[in-house]
């Protein structure tokens, strides 16, 4: 018995060959695609100094662990080529021996100590959220994330903007499928933005590889942390703590504008609040609430009431021809803004506007079976909020 | 350490097990403790191929962008089901398996120490599995938040999420009599002479492995009831809203489920350090070290449970403690490690396939360890927590960690179990495919995480295209090549070369002495132990 290295034309007939054989034809089958390839093999390119210092750590261990392992590995090797039976090698008797044993406990120990103050300085830094420029609220919905300035009465949702067409397969997928986003969180570059993080339902993470943060969004709880950019630009990152069905969709996208820009866009921003502010008592047309109604009911409803409005069967309700879609409006308007506790249905009374939940509502009491022909406007949804 | 009492193959010395009942019955009623550990493995191997399954379903989604052939919420079931049947279905009953046939007769004992609580053990995991599979047919399907079972998520499903909690108090309740039962026999039933620093190391790993399960199976109940309790009787353990905490349930769950890692690799750890002595031809190294190893290991694992939970913002002073804590445990892991090449070393080697499985796990499982170092550091483990890294890490230490030594385990003891060898040459095939399957599914898993692609989703941003698909054909390669496993089971199971009593020449453990296939009451009269 010999350890197989390469195949061997005139050994045709051992099992090694013909595996290896297997091997090269499953990766000859891939070739195409390896052509193409973007075989990204390390952390990506850090955007923070924290992002740094964890990149710089990850290759430190790495080397540490390619040292041990050739310094363990290369007299197992030996031992498996030279003290082998069919070479006729004698097995010696030794068990034990005090003193390597207490040389294999000490040098591993020296290491590991090596390793903690580097460690231990980065934990502390990146714990460190004092002196911030800027705090944002960050909350996870699912499967969404709201950004709120305080202190500006800036407040958005931030939804995943990728076609579900192209999710599906009908469309050829873009450049950042499933990293985009429809509103991005913009942030100024060089300063310490401090995020405040929590959760409407389930845990979700807020997390953004190339700076090095990742931080769960805990319902009923404020967690904190922070990081600062100086290279404009736009950073992708997605939830990653499994947070339901949608829990894949979840993008985090961020916008790292010059200083100037950012308060331009504050401005922009604040203009635009002003200007919903000034449409509130406004009444709709049907098509305009349905227009809208099917945006917002894409949004946020399709993922477990589906497209087609009859639900998941036994995980999630039917819409088309439903009680509540079908019978008092007020009832659908109390559960679109309150939700059921504890099922998945959320409380949407915190995440969209009036008009996002007249619009919805509308739709729902006049699309698929449902022809109750009821028109509900912001006003009569505004009552509704306690 | 020669016995005293061979008994002959049929076991003509034997009375009670001639009226033993006959076909189904002699399965259902049996409490011998070598029918209940052959149906233990059989019973793994169904859930490992029905979970393997869904594994391969898996990669098939995985295997190019987009959403191919399971919707979101089906897609989440599949990998939810996929760890909690691999982990109580599979892996835990298959090294219960291996305790049942091999405690007694390498303490030289005729039985455990209580044969109707083992019969027990064993019938409760048909009815447990039975129910989490049936969980898939339910309204609503299985459980998909996770096999760990996170709250506020677990409060969203069905009917199916309470099923799975009944199911697992029933496993729960089977570990924790199978351990008893360990515990108890290791403890008593010893030949004459064969002290506690006499026996064998599989009997070690066992006996603390036990420990482990009887202290940590209780806390996982309390932590599914409290699930339970919210769900369905209004309780708010877990909910913000009611005045409770939902990371506490983190910390319940992973108080258990850390000891739990070490429940699934310390019996591996006791295959591998009986299997490379035999053919290396050597006494093992460092016994004694071996020893405490394994119980500091043990020990260590009551302190890190939190690494798990670097992401969830504890305070700096927990974040550095739990660091810490878990880095030592690369101490004792290393010891063992070192003893195996010391084993190795001048040692007069031969590779059958029990040995080139175990060679790959010392490999292998290192390379799992070395993530896991990586892991414990809380700010690189901040960059990977929850991405295909940590998928890298665990595959190599639950599939060529503890699936590969259960496998060596099952061809260095088939020929013992049997009467019969197995095929070699077959053996051999299915090792070769086993572990180059294996580093091509999940190496570059490690390279995914690393370059920012989360786990549990079902479909993945462009840039992960290529690497995805790689594992996909790896994962097919590797879930076909277990079917050569089955078939070279099932052939040696019926017939083959004889054995003989001791097929290994380097085998010095008692149950060598015995004939093979063992008699129905292994020892009848105990060995003596020098």
């Amino acid at each position: 018995m010999s350890i197989p290295k390469y195949p061997d034309p005139r050994a045709g007939h051992t099992y090694c060959t013909w595996t290896i054989r297997i091997l090269f034809a499953l990766l000859a089958g891939l070739a195409p695609a390896l052509a193409r390839a973007d075989f990204a093999l390390n952390l990506p390119t850090p955007a923070t100094g924290v992002a740094q210092d964890i990149y710089d750590l990850h290759t430190l261990i790495l080397w540490i662990c390619c040292a041990i392992l050739v310094v363990v590995f290369i007299p197992m090797a030996i031992a498996l080529l030279k003290h082998r039976k069919s070479v006729g090698h004698q097995a010696a008797k030794f068990h034990d021996n005090l003193a390597v044993e207490i040389i294999w406990t000490v040098i591993p120990i020296l290491i590991l100590i090596s390793m903690i103050w580097p460690a231990t300085k980065l934990v502390v830094s990146m714990k460190d959220v004092s002196k911030s420029d800027l705090t944002i609220k960050v909350t996870g919905y699912q499967w969404k994330w709201e950004y709120e300035y305080l202190g500006d009465n800036i407040r958005f949702m931030s939804n995943s903007s990728t076609p579900q067409a192209q999710i599906d397969g009908e469309q050829p997928k873009g450049e950042h499928y499933l990293l985009e986003v429809d509103r991005p969180l913009v942030v100024p570059a060089g300063k310490k933005v401090r995020l405040v993080l929590t959760s409407n339902d389930v845990i979700h993470a807020w997390w953004v590889p190339a700076f090095g943060v990742k931080q769960d969004a805990i319902p009923g709880f404020i967690r904190d942390t922070w990081f600062k950019v100086d290279q404009p630009g736009i950073y992708r990152g997605q939830c990653a703590e499994l947070c339901g069905v949608k829990h894949g969709f979840m993008p985090v996208v961020v916008e790292v504008v010059t200083p100037e820009k950012f308060d331009a866009w504050k401005q922009e921003q604040k203009a635009l609040v002003a200007a919903a502010a000034a449409n509130a008592g406004k009444t709709y047309q049907m098509a305009e609430l349905n227009a809208i109604g099917e945006k917002v009911y894409t949004a946020n409803c399709a993922a477990c009431h589906q497209a087609n409005g009859v639900g998941i069967p036994g995980a999630f309700p039917a819409l088309s021809g439903s009680k509540i879609a079908t019978g008092d409006v007020a009832g659908h308007i109390d559960m679109v803004l309150n939700g059921k506790s504890p099922t998945a249905m959320a409380a949407f009374g915190k995440q969209l506007s009036d008009l996002d939940i007249a619009a919805v509502v509308t739709y729902e009491r006049n699309k698929w079976d449902n022809k109750t022909g009821d028109l509900v406007q912001p006003a009569d949804v505004a009552a509704r909020r306690k | 350490m020669n016995t005293t009492t061979v008994n002959d193959a049929t076991g003509h010395h034997d009375h009670d097990h001639d009226h033993a009942p006959e076909g189904f019955m002699r399965w259902l009623t049996s409490t011998n403790h070598k029918d209940i550990g052959s149906l233990y493995l059989w019973f793994s191997l169904f859930m490992f191929f029905f979970a393997g399954a869904l594994a391969m379903l898996i990669r098939a989604e995985l295997f190019q962008p987009g959403l191919q052939y399971f919707q979101p919420g089906v897609f989440n079931q599949l990998t939810t089901m996929h760890g909690l049947i691999m982990i109580f279905g599979a892996i835990m009953p298959a090294l219960v398996g291996f305790a049942n046939w091999q405690v007694p007769l390498m303490i030289g004992a005729p039985d455990m120490a209580f044969p109707r609580l083992n019969n027990w053990s064993f019938w409760l995991l048909p009815a447990a599995g039975t129910l989490l599979i049936a969980t898939f047919f339910v309204p609503g399907g299985a459980i998909s938040g996770g096999w760990t079972m996170y709250p506020p998520l677990y409060m969203q499903g069905g009917i199916a999420y309470d099923i799975s909690i009944l199911s697992v108090h029933i496993l729960g309740i089977s570990s924790i009599m199978g351990a008893i039962n360990i515990i108890v026999t290791i403890l008593n039933m010893r030949a004459p002479g064969m002290t506690l620093m006499k026996m064998p190391l599989f009997v070690w790993t066992w006996l603390i492995t036990a420990f482990l399960l009887v202290a940590v199976m209780p806390v996982l109940a309390c932590a599914i009831t409290m699930l339970l309790t919210d769900r369905n009787f209004g309780t708010h353990f877990f909910d913000a809203a009611g005045g409770g905490d939902p990371i506490m349930f983190q910390h319940v769950f992973w108080f258990f489920g850390h000891p739990e890692v070490y429940i699934m690799i310390l019996p591996s750890f006791g295959i591998v350090s009986t299997i490379l002595p035999t053919f290396a031809r050597k006494p093992l190294f460092g016994y004694v070290s071996m020893v405490y190893a394994v119980a500091s290991i043990a020990i260590l694992s009551f302190i890190v449970w939190a690494h798990h939970m670097f992401t969830t913002g504890m305070p700096l002073g927990g974040q550095l403690f739990f660091m810490y804590a878990t880095m030592l445990i690369s101490i004792p892991t290393g010891i063992k490690v070192f003893n195996w090449v010391a084993t190795l070393w001048r040692g007069s080697i031969t590779l059958e396939t029990p040995m080139l499985f175990s060679l790959a796990f010392v490999i292998l499982f290192t390379l799992g360890g070395f993530s896991g170092l990586v892991l414990a550091l809380v700010p690189v483990d901040i960059q990977l927590q929850d991405t295909y890294y940590v998928v890298a890490h665990f595959h190599y230490v639950l599939f060529s960690g503890s699936a590969m030594a259960i496998m060596a385990g099952v061809y260095y003891w088939l020929p013992k179990w049997t009467g019969h060898m197995y095929d070699e040459k077959l053996g051999k095939v299915h090792f070769w495919v086993t572990a180059i399957a294996f580093n091509i599914t999940f190496f570059p898993m490690h390279f995914l995480g690393l370059a920012g692609m989360p786990r549990r989703i079902p479909d993945y941003a462009l840039q992960f295209a290529d690497f995805n698909a790689i594992a996909s054909v790896g994962g097919f390669l590797l879930g076909a090549s277990q079917l050569l496993f089955l078939y070279i089971v099932i052939k040696c199971a019926r017939g083959g070369a004889p054995a003989g009593n001791r097929p290994w020449d380097g085998a010095d453990t008692l149950e060598w002495t015995l004939s093979s296939p063992p008699p129905y009451h292994s020892f009848v009269t105990p060995p003596l132990v020098k």
